[in-house]
């Protein structure tokens, strides 16, 4: 998935050495990139980190420096690609004074949809979101949960065979958030490729089978959950260390191949025994163990180890 | 408290430049405009009064209170059309091509001097049998027919001294039950000494008359008509309706146009130009939208007009659909330019409200244009207001026919196109960075 290869017709999306600076900042760093029919990739990483600009260089929105996106081999600013994407953007671009429905119909028309296929694409929609029941309710009128979800309709009333999301739970409730977790599986039961964007490990362990984490306009690992755990900690566990406030901590922690974040330390460990020895060190050195816990190392983890910062920073 | 409550105040304000400008360019803008409009900065720029000058009569005295016409600064007399370049010159202005000219709206008032004239010209009393100078004017300039009649006796009391005195005699005579032979030559070797001395000072001065603004009201006989709107029930009211919608179209189509910045602001447009539309198209509907509902505007303020104030409109509707699709155009292209220059509605509500205030301060939106100076009235055709109004007002006033639009109807489809091709060039920065 990360090594290109020459335009090809049948790979929904190769990205190719993409470079995209604004002033001084560098914004994406040369990424390279190809998902495959039916994917789902999941791009982390915190705020800041390229997420946004490499999604829009990829619906055209954004040209970049240098590199190629091509979509299904074709240029992303082509006709022919845009016809293949479907762009769900962090913003709530919708039109507030019109219904659930007149916004499905106007960006179907802005799709190019007419006629019976814009009938059918809204009814779709509108069943797709569950929002049937509201199909002629002005959005304003509508629960945040709600207008999510119509904004994720109104970006694939077209049917496109790619799906870009860009953060779309950011400010829904646990119950809407499930809801659109729904909505994408059901995207991708139906054989959409899928790339979605978030700072949330739990959304990319659920919806994606690959995930890329992109740090300072890099991608900076690449894989399933599984093999970007075992690339970064191996058989290793880790071990989260509350300490209670001491000035040589974290000089402490890292002399032990640790880091301390919020006055947690973490460490990866070989064997669960491991345990005993830093809790005997900490006991040595004079430092107070608050609590201890040992867990095998997540998403959150690997990115804790690749970037040492937390995910929402 | 009260401090930081004033500090933060002050912080914000200093960082909102729309506010800033509304607060304290704005002012100052419009304090300067209205003065250069009503207060004129210098002394001779008075506003002048054109008038066509008509001499039927061809006596000296005529031409005498022709010349004293044409001395007075505050008209401008014109006695033939303007000649075409390579042309011969054209014919002088008889009663009847004057009064062609008057409706036409190459002048407000025309001023005929009758055949006859020079008999008697002026009168001490009512009720003496005296050839009137008739005043043909346009009464959608209700200034122009009173100031041309209240010079005319101003010029009549500097010019026709001569006539004066001779008329003076004439009842002294009458009254004293006759003069003797001798006072006779001594009177009329008196009168002829004025009428040297007055022909020696119009060849000295060439100029100025002389000051004397409390004439005699009816010293010339003087018969004033209107020839435009005598037959119109409400002269004003097409001037209004066209001068009021304009300038309302105007902060409507600022206030539609807008909407792409609140779709930039929300989204929507990256959305829409990611989709299969382009920016191009996008502006072409959002022009056509702003048209439409100008279009709409214009003519529920012209059937409002029909309704209530007797407004011609049913009799005048190609030259009423001309002028309203090519306003309603150009307004549009406007109000596609004031969104596109502008970073947020802040600043295009700041920028609209100054170009807009200003617009129809100079182009008669607000009061006619005939009430300023030459120069400013040059300086209104830069404005859509007044190219709209003065279209309207021919065909609504001037009963012209539609083919007589094609001055303002060219310059209003040039600069609308010229508008909106600026706005395309601006709103490039929304397509792809």
């Amino acid at each position: 998935m990360t090594a290109t290869s020459p335009a090809n017709i049948s790979i929904p999306l190769q990205i190719d050495s993409v470079v995209k600076r604004f002033d001084e900042v560098t914004a994406v760093a040369g990424i390279s990139l190809e998902v495959h029919e039916r994917a789902c990739l999941g791009l982390l990483g915190p705020n800041g980190a390229g997420k946004t600009t490499l999604i829009r260089s990829i619906v055209g929105r954004v040209r970049p420096d240098s590199g190629s996106v091509l979509i299904f081999g074709q240029p992303a600013s082509s006709l022919a690609a845009r016809k293949e994407l479907g762009w769900v953007p962090q913003e709530l671009a919708l039109y507030p004074l019109l219904t659930s429905r007149e916004n499905l119909d106007a960006f179907g028309h802005y799709q190019g949809l007419r006629g019976k296929a814009l009938r059918e694409g809204i009814q779709w929609c509108l069943e797709w979101a569950s929002l049937a029941d509201r199909a002629d309710s002005v959005v304003k009128t509508l629960s945040g949960g709600m207008r999510r979800r119509l904004n994720m309709a109104a970006g694939l009333i077209h049917r496109p065979r790619i799906v870009l999301l860009d953060e779309p739970t950011v400010g829904v409730d646990p119950q809407s958030r499930n809801h659109i977790f729904e909505m994408v599986e059901a995207l991708r039961a139906a054989g959409a490729t899928v790339i979605y964007t978030t700072h949330y490990m739990e959304e990319a362990e659920r919806l994606c089978d690959s995930i890329a984490i992109v740090d300072h306009g890099r991608i900076i690992a690449q894989g399933s959950k599984d093999e970007l755990v075992a690339k970064s900690f191996g058989t290793r566990s880790d071990v989260l260390m509350r300490l209670a406030a001491a000035p040589t901590a974290a000089e402490w922690a890292a002399a032990r191949g640790g880091t301390l974040q919020d006055g947690v330390a973490h460490f990866p460990v070989d064997r669960p025994s491991d345990v005993a020895s830093l809790l005997d060190a900490a006991a040595r050195d004079g430092l107070d163990v608050i609590d201890l816990v040992l867990r095998r190392p997540n998403l959150e983890s690997v990115f804790l180890q690749l970037t040492g910062r937390d995910l929402r920073q | 408290m009260i401090f930081t409550i004033v500090r933060n105040g002050f912080r914000g304000l200093r960082r909102d430049r729309g506010a800033l400008i509304l607060s304290f360019v704005l002012p100052v803008a419009f304090f300067s405009i209205f003065a250069i409009v009503f207060g004129p900065m210098s002394g001779n720029s008075t506003p002048r009064v054109s008038v066509l000058v008509v001499d039927e009569d061809r006596s000296a005295a005529s031409e005498r209170l022709a010349r004293g016409l044409e001395r007075e600064q505050a008209l401008v007399v014109t006695t033939r059309p303007e000649s075409k370049t390579g042309e011969p010159q054209p014919p002088e202005y008889t009663a009847v091509t004057a009064e062609e000219a008057v409706k036409k709206g190459t002048a407000p008032a025309a001023l005929i001097i009758p055949a006859g004239f020079g008999v008697n010209p002026i009168s001490f009393v009512p009720g003496t049998s005296r050839k009137p100078i008739r005043i043909l004017h346009d009464s959608s300039n209700p200034v122009a027919a009173q100031m041309v009649a209240g010079l005319l006796q101003k010029v009549a009391m500097t010019s026709l001294s001569g006539s004066m005195a001779d008329v003076g005699m004439r009842y002294f005579a009458q009254a004293s039950g006759g003069l003797t032979p001798q006072q006779r030559k001594n009177v009329e070797s008196s009168l002829a000494f004025i009428r040297d001395q007055a022909a020696r000072r119009d060849a000295q001065t060439g100029g100025a008359a002389a000051a004397s603004g409390d004439s005699f009201g009816g010293l010339v006989s003087v018969e004033i008509r209107d020839v435009v709107g005598e037959k119109k029930r409400s002269p004003m009211i097409s001037f209004y309706a066209a001068a009021i919608g304009v300038m309302f179209l105007m902060f409507t189509a600022s206030g539609a146009g807008g909407t792409l910045l609140d779709e930039a602001d929300s989204g929507a447009l990256d959305r829409i130009l990611s989709a299969r539309v382009s920016m191009t198209t996008l502006l072409a509907g959002k022009l056509t939208y702003c048209m439409l509902l100008a279009c709409a505007q214009l003519t529920l303020m012209f059937l409002w007009g029909a309704a209530v104030f007797h407004l011609d409109l049913f009799t005048h509707l190609p030259g009423f659909f001309v002028m309203t699709v090519v306003t309603s155009f150009t307004v549009a292209a406007f109000g596609m330019l004031l969104a596109s220059v502008s970073h947020t509605r802040g600043q295009q509500a700041a920028i609209a409200t100054l170009l807009i205030l200003t617009m129809s301060a100079i182009g008669g939106s607000m009061f006619p244009r005939y009430f300023m100076t030459a120069t400013m009235q040059k300086v209104g055709l830069l404005t859509i207001n007044a190219w709209a109004i003065d279209g309207y007002t021919k065909v609504f006033w001037r009963d012209l026919p539609v083919t007589d639009l094609w001055p303002q109807v060219g310059v209003l489809l040039g600069g609308g196109v010229l508008l909106f091709v600026i706005a395309r060039r601006f709103a490039r920065r929304w397509e792809s960075v």
